[in-house]
């Protein structure tokens, strides 16, 4: 069994991180680390990413391309380069509330479910830019509520 | 020209055209030779066996071939537990690697794999065509492929690439080209006699490579940025030097990445970052070797639209293993790792290794010829009655679904017809009212079977529970089951 090698000096995927809210207090030596090749996912337009009901997914970050969040078809949200997917139920253990489906030709990164713990845990500057986001997301949602 | 004749698949137009001789591209040959899909196999090489004509350099493989079963050798329960044959349709082609292993090891050598590839070829009797390197590749107006070739072209309505992950692929480290890539390295381990060897990688053929080479280096230095994933990446075969890491000894795994390698006189200079630990690294080392991984090699095929994952190294592929729906482009061996499938928890496909694509192959030849030919493939029927015991007995026994967890299922359609198809194309395709079993692992490695139904267009996901024999056969699972359905 050969496997995709674990040097990633300089490559695409490191390229790709760079630049990103989510990795931009980070240097050169953990974004290698981050730039797993086997994360790395690619989805062609209309393919199904996270599946709502199903469980095991894990936690996706765009790198290139849009998504949107559905719920029996209907539109929720869109979403483009540097948003992150998924988050939600691989931290709580429970199914995707919604499907969330490539509306593009879409590259993604995915980390990897029962890696979440130690990714975010290993990378603490990565964690609080999560919190900064859900904090955001939580917010508009209330304001909507309210 | 006479010479040429006399060999077969001459240049021509087929209905397919298989492309390598290793694991993948004899899986594929066979398969579409028992759909009745005639095909023209070509390869490179010069005799079968693909990349186990080269590679492990020093150590044997990490699949095992198992002598003593408790289900007869010529069954295809049996397959669970040989993991380096070819699968067959025939029982006495069955199990072929038996015929190669002795006693010593359960893990074959690279010679026995080859022979053991070899002998397939002749005893099912493929046709290949040695000695043909496939240059380029073009669509013509009518939609069909042409394969140009040494021998010349060949035009075909689909293609099935089996070209391995064997391209030596080193990082754009600087001054990594002053150093071997693994498959450069010395096959004579006489020339690391006392030498201190820095290895760049921390994946299979890093640790094979500093397997091999502990009784010879006087120190060993493994080095990459993420962690040793010791049960996913290295497997039990080659950790001699990860204990002798953690026990102390002289070989050292360090989580870095590597900033630059400079070559100074009889030394060369290792600068690198650390990532677990940060903090800087420097290091003198007699020997550099890349164990930097391999790739696809692809040649023009991005310009028919094949696009790549994993650092540009591997084709994305369909669920079906094509590069694109309808594009009659399909990869078979290593590279089917390409359609990733689920990735339950995190489970990675079998993929990459024989005992997982042979049914990546055989299921895709079915695909070919039946949307590219119009061939119908044969299919099982099982009846109303007997649904319930079939499904527990797939589950509890089917290699493809052990080999390929989360990834291949079984699924029996309304009308009773079973077949083995990709999960994931099965749950996002429209379907009629059907059931669809897999073998799962969560991340607690807790194996367990899943079970999918299809009702009204809606899927709905069952999880069963696991069973410390992995028998699933028992009353409980019967009545679960049924009321499930």
């Amino acid at each position: 069994m050969f496997k995709l090698g674990d040097v990633s000096n300089g490559d695409e995927i490191v390229s790709s991180l760079r630049g990103l809210a989510l990795f931009s207090d980070l240097g050169q030596a953990e974004l290698e680390q981050i730039a797993d090749p086997d994360w790395e996912r690619r989805f062609k337009a209309s393919e199904r990413v996270l599946r709502k009901g199903f469980t095991g997914s894990g936690v996706y970050v765009i790198l290139e391309g849009e998504a949107t969040v559905r719920i029996n078809g209907e539109e929720l949200a869109r979403l483009h380069r540097g948003d992150f997917f998924g988050e939600v139920s691989a931290l709580l253990g429970s199914d995707p509330a919604a499907d969330v489906i490539a509306e593009t030709s879409l590259r993604t990164l995915e980390v990897p479910g029962p890696e979440l713990e130690r990714f975010l845990l290993g990378h603490p500057r990565v964690m609080f830019e999560v919190l900064k986001t859900e904090a955001r997301r939580l917010h508009e949602a209330l304001a909507w509520r309210g | 020209m006479a010479r040429l004749e006399e060999k077969p698949s001459p240049p021509g137009d087929y209905p397919v055209v298989v492309v390598g001789s290793g694991p993948g591209g004899l899986q594929a040959s066979y398969s579409l030779s028992r759909l009745g899909v005639e095909h023209a196999a070509i390869s490179q090489d010069d005799s079968p066996g693909g990349m186990f004509r080269l590679f492990p350099i020093y150590e044997r493989l990490l699949s095992w071939t198992k002598l003593e079963t408790p289900c007869p050798v010529d069954s295809r329960e049996y397959e669970w537990y040989d993991h380096n044959s070819l699968l067959a349709d025939e029982p006495e082609q069955r199990g072929v690697m038996r015929d190669f292993m002795s006693r010593t090891f359960m893990v074959p050598s690279r010679e026995d794999m080859e022979r053991g590839l070899a002998a397939f070829a002749e005893r099912t009797a493929l046709q290949v065509r040695y000695g043909c390197t496939w240059q380029a590749t073009r669509r013509e107006d009518d939609g069909r492929l042409v394969l140009t070739t040494t021998d010349g072209d060949y035009r075909c309505r689909a293609a099935v690439f089996a070209l391995g992950v064997t391209a030596p692929w080193k990082s754009p480290i600087p001054g990594i080209e002053d150093v071997p890539h693994y498959a450069e390295a010395s096959r004579d381990r006489e020339a690391y006699r006392g030498k201190r060897v820095f290895i760049v990688g921390k994946r299979n053929s890093a640790f094979e490579l500093a397997d091999g080479l502990e009784e010879w280096a006087s120190k060993i230095v493994l080095a990459s940025p993420r962690p040793v994933a010791v049960l996913s990446s290295v497997r039990a075969r080659y950790l001699q030097p990860y204990e002798d890491w953690t026990l102390g000894g002289g070989t050292v795994v360090l989580d870095a990445a590597i900033e630059r390698i400079e070559h100074r006189g009889d030394e060369f200079h290792i600068v690198a970052e650390g990532t677990t630990r940060p903090g800087r690294i420097e290091l003198a080392t007699d020997e550099v070797i890349a164990a930097t991984g391999f790739t696809t090699p692809l040649r023009d095929l991005a310009e028919l639209g094949v696009q790549t994952v994993g650092q540009g190294r591997i084709p994305a592929l369909t669920n079906f293993w094509e590069s694109e729906a309808g594009s009659g482009i399909y990869f078979a061996g290593n590279a089917s790792q390409g359609a990733p499938g689920l990735r339950k928890h995190g489970v990675g496909s079998s993929s990459p290794a024989v005992h997982g694509f042979r049914y990546n192959a055989r299921v895709m030849a079915r695909h070919l010829a039946e949307n590219h030919l119009g061939v119908r493939a044969p299919r099982d029927l099982v009846k109303r009655k007997e649904l319930v015991s079939f499904l527990l007995q797939e589950l509890t026994s089917a290699p493809e679904l052990w080999a390929q967890k989360s990834y291949l299922a079984r699924v029996v359609w309304g009308n009773g017809e079973t077949e083995i198809l990709p999960l994931a194309d099965w749950l996002d395709r429209p379907r009629p009212d059907c059931v669809a079993v897999a073998v799962e692992e969560n991340a607690a490695g807790e194996i367990y079977p899943a079970v999918y139904t299809a009702s009204a267009g809606a899927v709905s996901e069952h999880l069963l529970d696991p069973q410390p024999l992995h028998d699933f056969r028992g009353a409980e699972y019967q009545r679960r089951l049924a009321e499930i359905l």
